[in-house]
């Protein structure tokens, strides 16, 4: 088990040298940098010097030649320093450790709405198949697999707002110094974007839970007498459970994504709100650094899924 | 053992299945008897409606596509078929218990041994933890399974098909039902393992008094376990008694074209081996008269034209043959 933990973590090197190159190199080729950015005012004419303007690439580092940047970057990385933001002069790190358990929070409870809605629904529609049940709760999961999260947040803060009389926070409230404030912050960004991961939830528990009633052995579960419920608990469930575990998994990526609009719609700010300004103000040293974290991140979570199989199913070892 | 009291008494059952649209008749007006402690033999090849048969009277015909036309399945005199949901959920497992085909597949692979079996202990007898599992073990030990006590807490992928095998006979005789349904019980298992659990189902009946229905396709089988044989045809009964009679004194041409096309060690091995001309028709397809009149040797003019009707009718005490092929062998 160890080894093979150990084996899929070094296998993730690679991957993450690859996201790195790929993250460095399209930050350069896409047209504009940071000094475009803080050289122009908004009608796009130049405001500095051209002597000015060099020596700002020379302090940020940029009239370095481009593997050498690479190098210097990813020696840092390794050093566990994240360098600093090209504008605000505040280390990567910080911004991270700020901003971090806010979107941690949002992602753990979007995960946990979307199995406590995507499961029960995906059941229902499997054991009464072809009913108007079923037909209602897939016309529902198509129905917010279509929607993407920021406008579902965006309606659910407007539902909030004239229902509840919610309104947004102003400052964040960390979940440690008070859950339940942290958790009126936090809720409807993850209602946002749960429901529509629920929706995956949903359809994948469904499929899945149709194949495992077609099983020999629930036909000899039924033979032996159990009533419908006892067999979709006790010997569908569990059976059905690893490609519902595996899409959880993959959605993470989605979940990623689906923050960085959620928190800017709800104004939350978190690392989602921190990689758009990052992008809006060509700030590299950001954007790079934040997505090799949601890489690592998300190939974190699925060596947990994969883990997670053998608690499963008892026929998966990893010896 | 035999006597004339009729534990199971099936009559007229007719199962269909939706196919496309259109309901076809899968088991056609089935009527057969069981007495306690009697093991009845059901035969035919493949698709003939045996395993349908078996599922009908455990009201376990998937539906859809299936579903029970009409009939009667009278067990100790109560009709199953007017049975609730519910109450046929206290008949499976504790008046009939079933094992199937597929050992391989037919156990849970997230469960352990045990837990498959305490659950209908737990179930049916209203054992607790303890009682089920010291029941467990007992009765693992009783079908022959070595170390129970270890047995009970590993999953059925350790095990080989035919210890899973013992284990799907453990599960099916744990509430001494009264009739135990054994679907091709060996047809998935080496041939030495499947005397030793065909011995075993056989040893289990004669202890505990358990009617066994043994479907299967091989008549070597039911020449050597079962005291009365019902030899089924696309979908039909067409040959109904005792072990002996069938054998010896087959009437149907169905029947005897069966027994002629098993493989004996004392005829000369060049001989080619007699088979039955033609194949079964498709069920959706046929409509009326003799099923058999495709592959008739002897079929009548009225055979010929759809005009026969079929049922069983008596030629000796207990020996029953469709009416149509009495005469055609």
């Amino acid at each position: 088990m160890y080894k093979y933990i150990f084996r899929r973590i070094s296998l993730s090197i690679p991957t993450l040298i690859g996201v790195s190159i790929l993250i460095f190199f399209f930050m350069r080729i896409l047209p504009g940098d940071v000094v475009d950015a803080m050289v122009t005012d908004e009608t796009g004419a130049l405001v500095f010097t051209d002597a000015q303007v060099e020596s700002i690439e020379e302090s940020l580092g940029l009239n370095r030649p481009l593997h050498i940047q690479y190098l210097g970057w990813m020696k840092d990385v390794v050093a566990g320093d994240l360098g600093y933001s090209f504008w605000t002069k505040i280390s990567v790190g910080e911004h991270v450790r700020r901003r971090a358990p806010m979107t941690l929070e949002i992602a753990v409870l979007s995960l946990i709405i979307s199995w406590i809605i995507g499961l029960p629904v995906g059941i229902l529609a499997a054991i009464n198949r072809n009913s108007l049940r079923d037909y209602i709760s897939r016309g529902i999961v198509i129905l917010f697999l279509a929607i993407p999260s920021f406008y579902a947040a965006l309606g659910f803060l407007i539902f909030f707002v004239l229902v509840f009389t919610w309104r947004p926070p102003v400052e964040v409230i960390f979940f440690w110094q008070n859950p339940i404030q942290s958790l009126y912050v936090a809720l409807p960004a993850a209602v946002a974007i749960g429901t529509g991961m629920a929706a995956v939830v949903a359809r994948m528990a469904r499929s899945s839970i149709l194949e495992v009633i077609r099983e020999d052995y629930v036909r000899t579960a039924k033979s032996k007498g159990l009533t419908k419920r006892t067999i979709i608990n006790r010997h569908v469930l569990k059976n059905a459970l690893i490609p519902v575990v595996t899409i959880s998994g993959l959605q993470f990526g989605n979940l990623l994504s689906g923050v960085i609009a959620v928190e800017a719609a709800l104004s939350i700010p978190g690392l989602g709100v921190l990689l758009a300004q990052g992008l809006a103000d060509r700030d590299w040293m950001i954007i790079q650094n934040l997505v090799l974290i949601f890489a690592f991140l998300f190939i974190l979570i699925n060596l947990l899924v994969d883990i997670s199989y053998s608690l499963i199913d008892p026929r998966i070892r990893y010896d | 053992m035999k006597n004339n009291y009729k534990l199971l008494d099936v009559k007229n059952l007719r199962t269909a299945f939706n196919v496309e649209g259109k309901d076809v008749t899968v088991v056609n007006d089935i009527s057969f008897n069981l007495s306690p402690g009697e093991i009845v033999g059901l035969v035919g090849e493949s698709g003939c409606g045996k395993s349908v048969t078996a599922l009908s009277l455990m009201g376990l015909v998937p539906d859809p596509p299936g579903k029970i036309l009409g009939g009667e399945i009278f067990l100790e005199g109560k009709d199953l078929l007017k049975f609730s949901e519910s109450d046929m959920e206290k008949v499976r497992g504790k008046e009939i218990g079933m094992i199937f085909q597929e050992p391989m597949t037919s156990l849970n692979p997230v469960l352990t041994i045990g837990k498959q079996i305490t659950e209908i202990l737990e179930l049916h007898q209203d054992m607790s933890k303890e009682e089920a599992i010291n029941e467990a073990i007992d009765l693992l030990k009783l079908v022959g399974l070595t170390d129970p006590e270890l047995r009970i807490n590993d999953y059925p992928h350790k095990l080989s098909g035919g210890q899973r095998q013992r284990i799907m006979i453990a599960i099916a005789l744990s509430c001494k039902p009264k009739i135990l349904i054994a679907d091709e019980p060996t047809t998935a298992l080496d041939v030495t393992i499947q005397a030793q659990i065909l011995e075993l189902i056989q040893k289990l009946s004669n202890e505990l008094g358990t009617s066994v229905i043994l479907i299967t396709h091989n008549l070597g089988i039911l020449a050597r376990y079962a005291h009365k044989i019902n030899v089924m045809y696309a979908g039909h009964l067409i040959e109904s008694g005792t072990t002996d009679e069938i054998f010896y004194n087959p009437k149907h041409p169905y029947t005897a074209g069966l027994l002629n096309s098993v493989p004996r060690l004392d005829l000369d091995p060049n001989i080619e081996l007699p088979t039955i001309k033609g194949e079964v028709p498709n069920l959706a397809e046929f409509n009326e008269g003799c099923i058999f009149k495709t592959r008739c040797p002897n079929p009548t003019n009225n055979c010929k034209d759809g005009k026969s009707e079929m049922g069983l009718i008596e030629v000796e005490p207990g020996h029953l043959v469709d009416k149509c092929c009495v005469n055609c062998k």
